[in-house]
């Protein structure tokens, strides 16, 4: 056992921990954003009514659902840990400057870009998240289901509100541009056949998800 | 042409150290960058003051020695180029150029532009060799290795161990180093046998040092004066997780 924490300890460990948790988060990403694209149907929001109480309710996805946490508060707490000790090995920077950059600013801005987004998701959660799973908290649709979509409908219908979602998806894209492909990398896969491949599903992934996200309160907005 | 120099000057190790201007109103356009240095220091000298102190050694790019960041970026502007590779024709008359040491914790300002990079060295006695007499040159074909992981090692084995990929990071991570260091061995079948304890050992190594973590930003690859590949930290990567998973020691 003392092997395979010393395993996490090591440099190359920490990013293996934040490679697989937020491979893990792009997953969900992928799920949670399909499930949500039913609200752009012209259905009153009844089907997403209908997917969102069974995301709520099923015994397999309530389980995944405690890994998802779980993962997302490791991917958090190694990226305090990661930052801190990045930080500690540089502490003094250059004065000079040039006119040339030699490396992306998200790739050097994931720290910030992250705590945005956890910013994000505290609002998110709080807002979303537990009037979803303690559904007294909700009215009821034409069906019966708990009505999801008019809370998130009400909430969209707040500019600011809105805004602030537009802006935290801007966030997560640039996070994510960096981090799809950066993934891979901690884990050693890089090659000539495939690294084209994942670095173009990376960047085509960051845009979509994100626009994809970022369209629904547009689209409220809109309806209003 | 005339150039202004911003130069970091500090005493000893312990010294706070900061920033000198210094004029020079002669350069010779065809002078390297250690040469207009020479210059300086010529000058300094004659108006009894103490020479800037820098590492030089082979001044043509092989032994890694001229660690400097003009202008912000180590070994200077030049793609693939060392400090004493570069000339002074990639300068402007008039400019300012800043010159500051190598910064990273692991390579501690000894004084002004020296830095103390025996951490590299540790790192390297750590397993960056291979530990068998390889005797004279051997017959070239009894052990058969193909082309393809000859060139990777032979890329690998370029890097001269300067620090520019430390000095380039925002991580001051060693990771290019420690790879292809790695790599050059893991490619060839005489680096085998020991690949394994190698790889754990110099990562152990590196670490201790107080290196930061790779975050793939590619800012090393882009100041190599050797243009090592970023791949060999991807090698490194897979070096590392197979043997943690396979060596039997805890
Ligand atoms: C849905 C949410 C998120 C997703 C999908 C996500 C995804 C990723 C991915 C794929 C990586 C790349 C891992 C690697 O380079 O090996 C990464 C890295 C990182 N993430 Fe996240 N992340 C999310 C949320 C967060 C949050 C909330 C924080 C911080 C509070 C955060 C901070 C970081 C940091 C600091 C890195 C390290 C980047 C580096 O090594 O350069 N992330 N993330
Ligand atoms: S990898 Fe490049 S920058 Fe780093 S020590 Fe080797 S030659 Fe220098
Ligand atoms: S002095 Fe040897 S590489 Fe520059």
């Amino acid at each position: 056992m003392n092997w395979f924490l010393n395993f996490l300890n090591s440099t190359v460990g920490r990013k293996i921990v934040m490679s697989l948790t937020g491979l893990f988060l792009i997953s969900f990403l992928l799920v949670h954003c399909s499930v949500n694209s039913l609200m752009f149907l012209n259905d009153d929001g009844l089907f997403f009514n209908e997917a969102a109480h069974f995301m709520a309710s099923n015994i397999l996805i309530r389980t995944i659902e405690i890994f998802l946490f779980l993962f997302l508060i490791i991917h958090i707490l190694q990226s305090v840990a990661i930052t801190r000790q990045n930080m500690k090995a540089r502490t003094i920077s250059y004065s000079g400057t040039s006119s040339t950059s030699t490396s992306k600013w998200y790739s050097r801005s994931m720290g910030i870009l992250g705590s945005l987004i956890l910013v994000f998701l505290v609002i998110h959660l709080k807002d979303f998240f537990i009037p979803s799973r303690f559904f007294d908290q909700l009215g009821f649709d034409s069906n019966g289901t708990p009505d999801m979509y008019s809370e998130v409908k009400e909430a969209f219908q707040n500019p600011a509100y809105a805004m602030i979602y537009v802006f935290s998806m801007i966030v997560l894209a640039y996070h994510l541009l960096h981090g799809f492909q950066s993934a891979f990398r901690s884990l050693g896969i890089y090659h000539k056949k495939y690294t084209p491949v994942i670095e173009f599903l990376g960047i085509a992934f960051s845009i979509i998800i994100p626009a994809v996200f970022a369209a629904m309160p547009i689209f409220f907005l809109l309806k209003k | 042409m005339k150039l202004t120099l911003k130069i970091w000057r500090q005493k000893n190790k312990s010294d706070k150290g900061g920033f000198e201007t210094y004029q020079l109103n002669n350069v010779d356009t065809h002078a390297s960058f250690l040469e207009m240095m020479d210059v300086l220091n010529e000058q300094l000298i004659e108006e009894n003051k103490i020479p800037v102190a820098f590492d030089h050694d082979c001044r043509e790019g092989i032994c890694g020695a001229c660690s400097m960041v003009i202008n912000g970026r180590p070994h200077g502007p030049l793609k693939g180029t060392t400090t004493c590779q570069l000339h002074m024709r990639h300068f402007n008359d008039g400019e300012t150029v800043t010159i500051e040491p190598f910064r990273a914790n692991a390579f501690p300002v000894l004084k002004d532009l020296v830095v103390d990079r025996t951490s590299f060295e540790r790192i390297q006695q750590a397993g960056g060799y291979i530990s068998i007499g390889t005797g004279s040159a051997p017959e070239a074909n009894n052990i058969p290795v193909n082309k393809v992981d000859a060139d990777k090692a032979f890329d690998a084995a370029q890097c001269i161990g300067c620090g520019a990929c430390v000095a380039a990071c925002k991580n001051g991570s060693a990771m290019l180093f420690v790879g292809a260091k790695v790599s050059q061995y893991a490619l060839l079948p005489q680096g085998h046998p020991e690949r394994m304890e190698r790889v754990l050992n110099m990562v152990a190594q590196m670490d201790e040092e107080g290196f930061g973590g790779c975050t793939n930003t590619g800012a090393c690859e882009a100041e190599c004066p050797k243009e090592i590949s970023v791949a060999n930290i991807m090698r490194l990567n897979r070096e590392y997780i197979s043997a943690k998973l396979s060596v039997e020691r805890e």
